[in-house]
């Protein structure tokens, strides 16, 4: 069942709420419970930017039978303004208009269905800026 | 005087031309581009529907409107597609954009005019002073059967309006609905595709419902289309809302900000809500708009406004309507249209 850990997840993917140490400010997405930069266990929540620049990406061509329709689609590593980093399918454009250092906005899209009668998921996604 | 603090609206990039469709099914693309006045639509992206576009029209909404979504006390989407035939598509908008949990959430559904309904439910809460912000939106990702005369024009876009108390961008000076039992448009439970009576779709239904409601609405105001800088009429094609507009007294003029049908197609709910965001982003403060939706089934609303000063202050906090509609589109074939609106028959 997918239910439960998806609707713990629902800050994270609809509103990018990050952990942001109380210490040393580390910004941790997904949030977590320990800060990796020094230990401390106090976050405070915050809302990521909803913009970025692509660091890297890559083109999908096979993939497996839930995206099979989509391909091919790019997904690449977004750094918002803010300094975090996530994943992102890159959607709303052609592969070849991806670039590294490309600005993008996060937007809320359709992430997957769950088969026909599963729930549907949604999340964050990139686009260009344009 | 309550009324609209904040709008937003937003279409897909993705188009298909009526020349591409018509290619499809041996049609001649000139006789309905000419009857219709369309001459491309919208196509969601694979990864689009209601509620992602309800979402994104509601984001540019608070921007525009300038206040903490926690202080919107209800939240109505109207559409008749929504993703979920049971679980509302608004407890997903709300969590996307950090309102409630503290807030009321439904689902409207009125073929066409969904979108009206939910931002006149809007509407009445905040006069009524139930809460000082509702947020009504009405989007669509419709779909016309593959070969039939609504494949031309069914298209995605939504706009969502913040009615409120203070900063009031476009008063909401008056109201007014008519609607009785016509079965001109439907669709059963369960199916795929609407069902349309034809040429009854027309005078029996689209025009004696917007012309009456039209006519109410002046009358009730005591105004004549010379009162009005600008009138939207629900847009089921280019031709129906110009042959409307001229039976209530309008000029083309009056009706070319909202008109927006031709490039991006029918948005269903979205249309008249849409419309009226096309043409509030070139509205000046002192502008009267007239606004009467259609829905099939059937039925109007009617909506008198007038357009403040605050207006100039918040236009340009969220993208207009007219660079989404004109810039960056994505131009699909009949083969990639018929994959992203599951068309084809996947072997999953
Ligand atoms: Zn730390």
């Amino acid at each position: 069942m997918i239910v439960p850990r998806y609707t713990r997840e629902i800050p994270q993917r609809y509103r990018l709420e990050a952990g942001k140490c109380k210490k040393c400010g580390y910004l941790a997405f997904p949030p977590r419970v320990v800060c990796p930069e020094c230990g401390n266990r106090r976050f405070v929540t915050v809302r990521l930017k909803p913009a970025g620049t692509i660091l890297t990406y890559t083109v999908i061509h096979v993939a497996e039978d839930n995206f099979a329709a989509e391909t091919p689609f790019a997904v690449g590593v977004v750094e918002t303004d803010d300094g975090a980093r996530l994943t992102a399918q890159i959607v709303d454009c052609k592969p070849e208009e991806i670039e590294i250092g490309k600005r993008v906005n996060l937007i809320l899209r359709r992430i997957r269905k769950e088969g026909h009668a599963g729930i549907l998921q949604y999340g964050y996604k990139a686009v260009l800026q344009r | 005087m309550a009324g609209i603090v904040g709008y937003g609206s937003y279409v897909p990039r993705y188009r298909i031309t009526v020349e591409e469709i018509a290619k499809q099914w041996g049609k001649d693309a000139v006789s309905i581009k000419n009857g219709l006045l369309v001459n491309e639509k919208t196509v969601p992206g694979m990864d689009e529907d209601t509620i992602t576009i309800s979402v994104q029209a509601a984001k540019y909404a608070v921007q525009r409107a300038g206040i903490d979504p926690k202080e919107i006390g209800a939240v109505y989407i109207g559409s008749e597609s929504h993703p979920y035939a049971v679980k509302p598509s608004g407890t997903i908008l709300i969590d996307a954009l950090g309102i409630g949990p503290d807030v009321h959430v439904s689902d409207f559904e009125f073929a066409c005019k969904a979108g009206t309904e939910a931002m006149y439910v809007a509407y009445s809460h905040v006069k009524a002073g139930n809460m000082d912000y509702a947020m009504g939106i009405g989007a669509d990702t419709s779909q016309g059967a593959p070969g039939d005369a609504l494949e031309f024009t069914a298209s995605a876009g939504g706009s969502a309006f913040i009615m409120g108390k203070e900063h009031v961008v476009a008063e909401i000076e008056h109201t007014y609905s008519y609607t009785s039992d016509t079965a001109d448009f439907w669709r059963r439970e369960g199916r795929m595709y609407p069902k349309h009576g034809g040429r009854f779709t027309g005078e029996p239904a689209y025009f004696r419902h917007v012309v009456s409601a039209g006519q109410g609405m002046m009358e009730q105001a005591g105004m004549k289309a010379e009162d009005f800088s600008y009138a939207v009429f629900h847009m089921p094609n280019g031709k129906f809302p110009l042959r409307a507009g001229k039976r209530l007294g309008f000029t083309k003029k009056q009706i070319e900000p909202g008109w927006i049908v031709p490039w991006i197609g029918n948005t269903y709910s979205g249309a008249s809500p849409t419309g009226l965001s096309a043409t509030l982003d070139v509205a000046k403060p002192g502008d009267r708009i007239l606004v009467v939706s259609f829905g099939s089934g059937a039925g109007s609303d009617a909506f008198v406004f007038r357009v403040t000063d605050e207006i100039e202050k918040i236009r340009n906090l969220a993208p207009g309507f007219k660079s989404m509609m004109d810039d960056h589109k994505i131009y699909l074939t009949y083969g990639e249209y018929a994959k992203f609106r599951g068309k084809i028959q996947l072997n999953d």
